[in-house]
């Protein structure tokens, strides 16, 4: 059985509403937040990036986990917002975290599905025994063009999990992938900022895969909407988990306590995941938890989750952690997102 | 006098799954159904596009039509900016007048909606003068420089502009083939977001994909065979500086006054005689404009009479105006926008507008812009005696 051994998740403590930035480009705030169902985002501050938050997260899933490092035979790091364009981030977070030498390192980029692909790549090496333990980080310091509609949604945090065989709290009972050539979402190379779509994200991209990596999975495990405690969906913004949860035959119930968007913005690749830490809080023994990524491009990974009785071991605060927080103004939000 | 004797749209909207030329066939089978000819009796094709050549790199349209008919008969492409689909008809009118055929394909097609917005907006402005351009006009901000003008010389507010908005929703929601069916309030239109002041969201009107085929012909038996057909009354085109800097007025289109006059003139109609008539609305007050450089309201007080409703469908008054939609709702592919016009008066004329038709109809009017005046066609179409 492979599974989730321990998790962690860091979220930075700087906070911009969604009325401060609809103020500063004369926008209605009120209409921008309920058409997003947002009304705040997190934001990493100067001194914060990608791999500093990684190493945040990474060091609260290992917290409470006994194991030595050395066990750790793979770290995998999702990101689209990397310290370095070449350099990889895994090497240093390896090093920062005390991992012995004869570990696999690699970075994965696939818009906000870099680190569930990786997570699918991790079941492979336990399961053929080539690790013991897998680290699979995701972290993104999101950026987005001044004035541009993503500058709404796009936030900071990082989610790390760490994969094994034994005393898991969270049982992979299954995955799906669904891929295609999907042109919603990109960043060239030297290129400061992400292009996108517009409403082409949505129907033809978001919804679309999600639905196909859904309806396969369900159907190969024989498994309902209904049989599922909880339900995490990719959260590009407020609205779109909804309607993809509503159009699946998943009810407003099972995907409430995922809903971290609204108050915490898109961390990109930490954004399913970080739905998973606040369900986490709750869970019971049991309960079964389905969860769908997006990454644009696009593919998104589905997966069946079980909670065994480990997780009362490990379970970790999440709303408590969310009150650390401090309201920065627009000019802050630029300085802190090296905007200017 | 030549007749139109069938006509076909597409839906349209944001087709992503649709490539410009596959628009373009899904209009000329539907057209050909519609008017039960076969492309033997086709002899020329007018195709009205603007944006392929910028967009695509793609002029030598009129090859990829010959292309997809499986024919070697003459193709034309034209481009007139927003008017290009009505010039495209104008030109295929001249050419019937003037005998080098009997039959014509119009096509009027546009792929606007799988670019950013920045490279849509950039490639329509090449409609602007080259000064204009360069002063960072774009063609929200010249048409909110009119309405300013407008508004100003006779003393209107954002209100009247929204009735414009407010109506073509309305039709919009009875066309199955609309971009927009949703009917909106003056208050959803009046708390919309500036795109240029006075000129909000629901002011404009949105990018589109969509292509439509009209069948024109002066072929007198096909017109006795056909199930549906209208008489082309008169088709004239007028141009205009196309630098607005250079025009005497701002709030008033030279290049329509003309063409209106010359359209009615030689159909030998009075405005009143016009009982349904699709206008260019690419943003609301152009539609106030239009209705009265055509000649239909005395200049100044569009801004008033627009808010009594009188245009809209279920009014007694005349014409019923923009029952498509208009640009507003049913959506602005540029190349298509003029066909629709004529293929929307046709539909009305020949009692196939479904849930939008217009009752004890006789004369139908269309009036296509491109660019912010610089070329106006007026085109009068009469229901079969």
């Amino acid at each position: 059985m492979s599974g989730i051994v321990s998790y962690g998740y860091y979220i930075p403590s700087f906070r911009i509403t969604i009325k401060e930035i609809a103020d500063m480009w004369n926008k209605k705030a009120l209409s921008i937040q309920k058409s997003l169902n947002m009304h705040e985002k997190a934001v990493s501050g100067i001194d914060e990036d990608s791999l500093t938050m990684a190493y945040e997260s990474a060091c609260h899933a290992l917290l409470d986990v006994k194991i030595k490092r050395s066990k750790i035979k793979a770290l995998f790091f999702g990101t689209e917002s990397p310290s370095y364009a070449v350099n990889p981030s895994s090497t240093i977070l390896g090093d920062l975290l005390g991992l012995d030498n004869n570990y696999l390192a690699y970075d994965t980029q696939f818009a906000c599905k870099a680190a569930t692909g990786a997570i699918i790549s991790s079941i492979g090496l336990l399961k053929s025994n080539m690790a013991e333990y897998v680290l699979v980080c995701a972290s993104d310091k999101a950026t987005a063009k001044p004035h541009d509609a993503l500058e709404y949604t796009a936030a900071s945090g990082s989610v790390t999990l760490l994969l094994g065989k034994t005393d898991i709290i969270l049982e992979i009972v299954d995955f799906e992938s669904f891929s295609t050539d999907t042109p919603d979402f990109w960043r060239r190379e030297g290129i400061r900022y992400p292009s996108h779509g517009g409403r082409f994200t949505g129907k033809p991209s978001y919804f679309y895969h999600i639905e196909k990596s859904t309806q396969s999975l369900l159907k190969k495990q024989k498994l309902h909407p209904e049989d599922f405690k909880h339900a995490v969906f990719h959260m590009p913004n407020g609205k779109y988990p909804i309607q993809i949860a509503q159009s699946l035959g998943f009810k407003k119930s099972q995907i409430e306590k995922s809903l971290i968007v609204s108050y915490l913005g898109n961390s990109y690749t930490a954004s399913s995941l970080m739905g998973l830490m606040s369900v986490l809080e709750t869970a019971c023994e049991g309960d079964l938890i389905f969860l769908a990524s997006y990454g644009s491009g696009a593919g998104s990974d589905a997966f069946v989750l079980k909670v065994t009785k480990n997780l009362k071991k490990r379970r970790k605060d999440f709303k408590s952690k969310l009150k650390d927080k401090k309201y920065i103004n627009y000019t802050t939000y630029l300085k802190y997102m090296n905007a200017v | 006098m030549n007749s139109i004797i069938g006509y076909y749209t597409t839906c349209f909207g944001e087709l992503w799954d649709k490539s410009l030329f596959d628009l373009v066939k899904e209009s000329i089978q539907g057209v050909f159904k519609s008017a039960c000819i076969e492309k033997r009796q086709i002899d020329a094709v007018f195709f009205g596009n603007m944006l392929a050549g910028i967009l695509e790199n793609n002029l030598h349209s009129s090859s990829k039509i010959a292309e997809i008919l499986k024919v070697n008969i003459p193709v034309f492409r034209v481009e007139s900016a927003c008017a290009s689909g009505s010039i495209a008809f104008h030109l295929a009118n001249q050419y019937l007048n003037s005998k080098s055929g009997k039959t014509v394909l119009v096509i009027g097609a546009e792929k606007m909606t799988d670019y950013p917005v920045q490279e849509i907006t950039n490639a329509l402005l090449g409609a602007l003068s080259g000064e204009e351009q360069a002063a960072g006009l774009t063609f929200p901000g010249a048409y909110a420089m009119m309405a300013k003008a407008y508004m100003k010389k006779y003393g209107y507010g954002e209100k009247s502009l929204a009735y414009v908005s407010f109506k073509n929703h309305f039709h919009g929601s009875l066309n199955k083939q609309a971009h927009f069916q949703k009917k909106v309030t003056i208050r959803n239109i009046l708390e919309s977001p500036y795109i240029a002041d006075p000129l909000k969201i629901f002011d404009c009107s949105p990018i589109s994909d969509g292509a439509c085929s009209l069948i024109l012909t002066s072929d007198k038996s096909l017109i006795k065979k056909a199930k549906h057909s209208v008489s082309v009354l008169s088709c004239e085109t007028a141009t205009d500086t196309i630098s607005l800097k250079k025009r005497k007025k701002i709030y008033e289109l030279e290049s329509t006054k003309i063409a209106a006059d010359k359209a009615f003139k030689k159909a030998k109609l009075k405005r009143k005689d016009i009982n349904v008539a699709e206008v260019h609305d690419c943003f609301s007050i152009a539609e106030i404009l239009a209705m009265e450089d055509l000649g239909f309201w005395k200049k100044g007080k569009g801004g008033k009479l627009i808010t009594y409703g009188l245009t809209m469908l279920g009014s007694n008054s005349k014409p019923i105006v923009n029952t498509s939609g208009g640009l507003k709702s049913a959506g602005h592919p540029v190349g298509a926008t003029g066909v629709k016009q004529i293929g929307e008066i046709f539909l009305q004329l020949t009692n196939q507008a479904q849930n939008r038709q217009v009752k004890n109809l006789k004369y139908g009017l269309a009036h296509n812009i491109g660019g912010s005046g610089g070329t106006a066609v007026v085109t009068i179409l009469g229901k079969k005696s």
